[in-house]
């Protein structure tokens, strides 16, 4: 048994410099010169600053941008460490609801957001995405249901024909993979930059 | 469900049908000490640590010195994992500024990162900074992935050879499974993340200001190095707190479904380097069946039951399917069939939310842990999980006609059907035992998110993912406390040795024996009474065990619900 005490120690450490510090920093060289771009996490620039990532959610309630998903996330209370607080879209501590299929508090909060939504589009079925909050509370898409259920609102706000949101909209809908992997979906960032050149146009 | 959802699911099933045969000559290949077209670069490096680590090659050890070797090799890692997070706050690489992880959270997940379980009792990018992240688990996923294949491998040995006291070189085994089958799938793999969106940076996180000019900080970090080990090994150890859910681990349709192909491909392939290495292929096959038949039933039932929604949906006149916990890029489709991938190996990433699925998409994860995670499995857990069944298989259908019960030319004896049962009642005995203390015991309870017959199934869910080394949860229940840091780490513990030093002996007790050929009365182990009878035991034993367990969770659950309660 002692004669395995030398390998065990020498292995541990050969392999801990090759897997955990030599494998991880030579990916960081490699994907950093040729993906300059994802490696940092997609962001999004405008006039030199930081505004988001294309791949990460962020949280719209001005009646004039689309709306993403409900987000479950929280931070710290400033008030009381040892509690949270809701922080819709907080990138820095991802998380869902985890409400169960018999759970109250999600009866709850699923009936008050469809209520809202029906008020402000009776015409329309409510599509089940704008209701129910993530996996990660970062979700940057919509499906195109609920992008094109929100139109009347925004083209209203901007004083927009509905047509032209509606085509904006459809511009912005990626579908499946190769017509299979994946979900027609709308990423809410990108649809609402689109927004805000058209309407600076 | 969709004729587009169930193509998916064709394809991705197909897909791993086609690589098994491929990766399982390969791996054949190197855990026999062959020449590869990966050795000009790499045997260089192997024989230098062979060197320094002063190990022959050519020395095989007897089983439990091979035990022994991997038990020491785990003391090690425990250690360094533990340190790290303990004295992470006066180390480099932490822009973040994280301070030194708690004790029992520390001991958590030190253990759960040496069993492969990768429970996350931590939140990824609120706790650990990124030399924790590379040092600690990144490496430690390589190595529990590697030590479950080499244990798997010890055990095909033991069927393969005749009258050989040895099982082969734990040093051997490791080093080539690290870098001739890991690591380099690895590099091709993280190119491939990071080229689909998830970051590989050691930056700091990003401060945004949003377009309605709020504040954002955005994590990121050396990601996607992780991700591609956290899957291939099945380790599933998120980078992120929401792990491969998150936008930043699993950006996309495509990385989504190859990370789901990395989960199931060296599994699968172990069955055929098993059918290799007993001289007849089409034994690797037949078990690889019983894994597929187990698998497809999985994914209609999980899949139909989130398709379907819930009561409160339909109340409110919601359709498609329960969207509660799900990303729009996955859908119901994905995010079902990852749920059941990732549980049926014992992966235990998650890309949707287990603890908000329907209550009887939720249970087809739950019985796929507490089956023992043999539908393909963990890498090489999955494999000696399986042929322990196997062996009970065997010996039940040796009683039934009164002949001592043989398989691949070994006699099936009373130690092994022993040794086998022994490893498999560690299942009931932590989960079922663990689960019974976590409901009744006062700051065990105060940990459940939901009340009601669900918060009994987060606890449930809690043990037999922790026993059987998954990692995924229903994660309403608070982890990090005092009691569950503990509990779920002694279950880890149990649930990974317990299982591992009953499978050596058999390896051991195997290998010792002379091989007979086959003759008239031998039982056929490549057909479908074979295959039905493998996975007729499994299901019975996992239905004896486990369904009154499931009756009082998921059951009562579902019919309450179509009776229209909430609690």
């Amino acid at each position: 048994m002692f004669r395995e005490i030398r390998p065990a120690i020498v292995l541990l450490l050969a392999l801990t410099a090759i897997t955990g510090i030599a494998y991880p920093i030579a990916m960081t060289a490699i994907a950093g010169t040729l993906f300059p771009v994802q490696a940092q996490g997609s962001l999004i620039e405008k006039d030199g600053k930081v505004i988001g990532s294309a791949l990460i959610g962020q949280e719209f309630r001005d009646g004039k941008y689309f709306h993403g998903r409900p987000s479950a996330t929280l931070a710290p209370d400033p008030n009381d460490s040892a509690k949270t607080v809701p922080a819709p879209y907080n990138a820095g501590s991802s998380g869902g609801s985890n409400l169960g299929p018999t759970s109250k508090a999600l009866a709850d909060r699923l009936k008050q957001d469809v209520d809202k939504l029906r008020g402000e589009n009776p015409n329309a079925a409510v599509p089940v995405d704008l209701v129910t909050t993530s996996a990660s509370g970062l979700d940057p898409n919509i499906s195109p249901d609920a992008a094109q259920f929100q139109v009347p609102r925004v083209a209203k706000a901007r004083n927009l024909s509905e047509d032209r949101v509606k085509q904006l909209v459809s511009a912005n809908t990626e579908g499946r993979l190769l017509g299979l992997l994946g979900e027609p979906r709308v990423n809410v960032l990108a649809l609402n930059l689109a927004l805000d050149r058209m309407a600076a146009k | 469900m969709t004729v587009i959802g169930w193509l998916q699911i064709i394809l991705y099933c197909a897909i791993v049908v086609a690589l098994t045969k491929p990766l399982g000559w390969y791996m054949t290949r190197v855990f026999n000490g062959e020449h590869t077209f990966l050795s000009p670069a790499l045997r260089p490096i192997e024989v230098g640590i062979y060197w320094i680590a002063g190990v022959d090659e050519k020395r095989e050890q007897h089983w439990l010195t091979y035990t022994v070797a991997m038990l020491l090799f785990h003391v090690g890692g425990f250690l360094v994992i533990y340190g790290l997070m303990r004295l992470q706050a006066m180390l480099p690489f932490n822009p973040a500024g994280q301070s030194a992880v708690a004790e029992d959270l520390s001991f958590n997940t030190a253990v759960s990162f040496i069993t492969n379980t990768n429970w996350q009792n931590y939140g990824g990018e609120s706790t650990l900074s990124y030399l924790t992240q590379m040092l600690g688990l990144t490496h430690q996923n390589f190595l529990s992935a590697a030590t479950g294949i080499v244990l798997a491998i010890a055990l095909i040995r033991g069927f393969s050879r005749a009258s050989i006291r040895t099982v082969g070189n734990f040093w051997v085994d490791v080093t080539r499974c690290t870098l001739y089958v890991l690591l380099p799938i690895c590099v091709v793999l993280t190119l491939f993340l990071v080229w689909q969106g998830i970051p590989q940076t050691l930056g700091p996180y990003v401060q945004a200001t949003t377009l309605e000019g709020a504040k954002q900080t955005i994590a990121v970090g050396p990601v996607a190095s992780q991700v591609a080990i956290k899957m291939l090994g099945t380790n599933g150890g998120g980078f992120f707190n929401a792990n491969a859910s998150h936008p930043f681990e699993n950006s996309t349709a495509l990385s989504n479904f190859v990370q789901m192909l990395s989960i199931f491909v060296l599994g699968a392939a172990l069955t055929n380097v098993f059918g290799r290495m007993v001289g007849n292929q089409r034994q690797g096959w037949a078990i690889l069946a019983v894994m597929g038949v187990l698998f497809v039933a999985g994914v209609a039932a999980c899949y139909w039951a989130e398709a379907n929604g819930t009561s409160t949906l339909h109340a409110l006149g919601l359709t498609g399917g329960n969207m509660e916990g799900k990303e729009v890029r996955f859908g119901i489709v994905a995010s079902s069939l990852f749920a059941v991938i990732t549980t049926a190996a014992s992966c235990g990433a998650v890309n949707a939310m287990h603890d908000s699925f329907t209550a009887l998409g939720g249970m087809i994860p739950l019985i796929n842990m507490q089956l023992g995670e043999i539908i393909v499995g963990g890498v090489g857990a999955g494999m000696y999980g399986m042929l322990l069944f196997v062996i009970l298989a065997i010996f039940v259908a040796g009683l039934m006609v009164g002949r001592t019960p043989e398989y691949v030319g070994k006699k099936i004896e009373a130690h092994e059907v022993k040794m086998a049962m022994l490893a498999i009642l560690v299942l009931p005995l932590m989960i079922l035992g663990w689960t019974a203390i976590g409901v009744v015991y006062p700051a065990a309870v105060a940990s459940m998110a939901n009340t009601g017959p669900h918060g009994f199934t987060e606890v449930l869910y809690a043990f037999s993912s922790g026993t059987g080394n998954n990692g995924s949860a229903f994660a309403g229940l608070t982890g990090n406390t005092f009691f569950y840091n503990l509990t779920l780490a002694s279950a880890m513990f149990v649930g990974r040795f317990f299982m591992i030093v009953p499978a050596m002996a058999i390896a051991g007790s195997l290998g010792a024996k002379k091989s007979i050929p086959p003759s008239m009365g031998t039982f056929p182990t490549t057909g479908g009474l074979f295959i039905g009878l493998v996975t007729g035991l499994i299901l019975i034993m996992g239905g004896l065990t486990f369904f009154p367990a499931l009756a009082l969770g998921p059951i009562v659950e579902h019919l309450a619900m179509t009776a229209g309660n909430v609690f």
